[in-house]
């Protein structure tokens, strides 16, 4: 064994180009073995372009990228993945068990489609042609082709988009089903949570380039001073007395109705001078939290608030 | 929550074996064909009423012996039917529903995607073939056993032309464009082209409906074996629509 395991996937100084329109522009990401990585970002910053470069659908303009140590070309690498396009895939008139029979014959040591089918609460659905299964069910037996080759590594795109809540945290066990035993799953997706719950490394990406990376606790606490203090009470409050009685650089806004937050360096101190005050103004703050910056936060102040076409 | 017992996803990966992926994939686009009641009407109930048509109704022209010549017609609208029409129309869905894709991504070689296709569409031409067949002896022909062999060798050689052709439509253009060409060109090659009638202007004789019309005429009727001008025909049309499919066929 070599005291650097080869990565999953390593991509560097990708870019793709669709005419004038940078899609991809000098991306470098490492995905160290047997772990989930996730690609976040916002619609159309190059997620799927990248994904399906890394899995041989796309060729890439510049740039070089292996996949467990092989050209994403290469046929022999097939096998090793799984893969869950966008969108899913299927013969329109199929069934969702012929669907999976299919693909686990291209296998050597498929997982039982019955199985598959049960886990992924298909049984109900098993003879419904594929073109009248739900966007859900779809995306379901998309990621069951995915799983069903035993692969080492698994590309999901947008593995739970159209799905209801009870599928999503079905996916979510599921990959971390997959980590624990050894598979390594690189995930695009746009949700935080989703990101913050599953990956060990988040990728943000924006308009094709990297704009930050790091596991989601590093990327949520990289600044000690940025924390926050929440509480709720009667709409309305005087805040300037508290924000007098502050340290220097904290700042006390509502920041919706009844809803207050400090922001800065939180220490006892201040958890303290807090409630001091709401018990000076004769109320009580109520659901009074501790709170380091959420993804969502990192996410949105390094891609922007305003809405993308 | 649900839990999986450890090691249920233990990464074990592999290719299957290449002939039971083959068996599998043709299998299941020869079903999916014969399950699709649009497919079936133009594949084996239209030629099927064709057959009949032309057989009993002696308004419409025909050279004798009339039923020979009309079920060498009709095998040739059989495989246009399915080997063309069938193929585009289906190839066209397919890539709009993403399976071209979803199985270029699994461990299935490229060069199988296109040998399954194939061996499932000779699998439902050898079917309709058998039925129209069955229902042209019960009419009368007479088949000269002679004939046998080139038969099965323009079966399979129309099949594979018309394929061609088929996949060049289907895997280029958009499912509804798709749909709505293959459907005329099929109609304008029965009705012009030199299908169900022969018909004496000079290039019509070098489209691949009338070449392979006309060589099955020869080996059906006669038993012997085709002409080299109506071969030569399909293999070109055959030879140029695949390599032409080859550079513009889309997965998605």
């Amino acid at each position: 064994m070599s005291p650097n395991p080869q990565p999953a996937v390593e991509v560097s100084g990708l870019v793709k180009r669709y005419g004038s329109k940078t899609a991809v522009d000098g991306l470098d990401l490492v995905q160290q073995p047997g772990t989930v990585l996730a690609l976040l970002g916002p619609n159309g910053a190059g997620k799927t372009t990248t994904v399906e470069i890394c899995e041989g659908f796309r060729s890439a303009d510049d740039g070089t990228v292996r996949v467990l140590g092989l050209s994403p070309a290469d046929e022999s690498l097939r096998p090793r993945i799984g893969v869950m396009p966008q969108g899913g895939g299927g013969y329109p008139g199929i069934r969702a068990e012929e669907m999976l029979n299919l693909v686990a014959a291209c296998a050597a040591n498929p997982l039982d489609p019955k199985w598959l089918i049960e886990v992924l609460g298909l049984s109900g659905a098993v003879r419904t042609p594929y073109k009248r299964l739900s966007g859900g069910q779809q995306q379901r037996l998309s990621l069951a082709c995915a799983l069903i080759g035993r692969p080492e590594l698994v590309f999901l795109d947008e593995p739970t988009a159209g799905m209801d809540p009870q599928a999503r945290r079905l996916v979510w066990d599921l990959v971390g089903a997959l980590k624990d035993d050894g598979v390594s799953v690189l995930l695009t997706t746009h949700l935080m949570d989703e990101a913050e719950a599953l990956a060990d490394d988040v990728v943000i990406i924006d308009q094709g380039r990297v704009v930050a990376q790091g596991s989601p606790s590093e990327l949520t606490a990289n600044r000690a001073d940025d924390q926050q203090l929440r509480f709720r009470a009667r709409p309305g409050l005087d805040t300037s007395l508290l924000s007098a009685a502050l340290p220097e650089g904290l700042k006390v806004r509502e920041a919706t109705r009844g809803a207050y937050v400090v922001e800065g360096l939180i220490d006892p101190q201040v958890v303290s001078t807090v409630t001091s005050w709401c018990a000076q103004q004769g109320v009580l703050a109520e659901e009074l939290t501790v709170a380091k910056r959420s993804l969502e936060d990192v996410f949105l102040e390094l891609t922007g608030r305003e809405l993308r076409s | 929550m649900t839990t999986f017992a450890p090691g249920t996803f233990k990464p074990a990966p592999g290719r299957g074996s290449l002939p039971k992926m083959l068996f599998v994939h043709a299998r299941t686009e020869a079903l999916l064909t014969l399950r699709n009641g649009e497919q079936i009407l133009l594949t084996v109930i239209i030629p099927l009423a064709l057959l009949v048509a032309l057989s009993l109704m002696t308004v419409i022209p025909m050279p004798e012996p009339r039923v020979g010549s009309a079920t060498a017609r009709i095998f040739a609208l059989a495989i246009i039917s399915s080997a063309f029409t069938g193929q585009a129309i289906a190839l066209g869905f397919d890539r709009r529903y993403g399976v071209l894709k979803r199985l270029a991504a699994s461990a299935l070689p490229r060069w199988l995607l296109v040998a399954g296709r194939v061996s499932g569409a000779l699998a439902v031409v050898a079917i309709q073939i058998l039925l129209l067949g069955i229902t042209a002896l019960i009419l009368g022909w007479r088949f000269p056993l002679s004939g046998l062999p080139w038969v099965i060798l323009l079966i399979i050689l129309g099949t594979l032309s018309f394929g061609a052709l088929g996949v060049l439509l289907g895997g280029a253009l958009r499912a509804e464009i798709v749909l709505a060409l293959a459907n005329i060109v099929w109609f304008v090659l029965l009705m012009v082209g030199g299908v169900a009638l022969s018909v004496p202007v000079g290039f019509v004789h070098l489209l691949p409906s009338a070449a392979l019309a006309q060589a099955l005429e020869t080996s059906v009727v006669y038993g012997t074996a085709p002409g080299v001008g109506p071969v030569a025909v399909l293999v070109a049309w055959g030879v140029v629509a695949g390599a032409l499919a080859t550079r513009t066929t889309k997965l998605t």
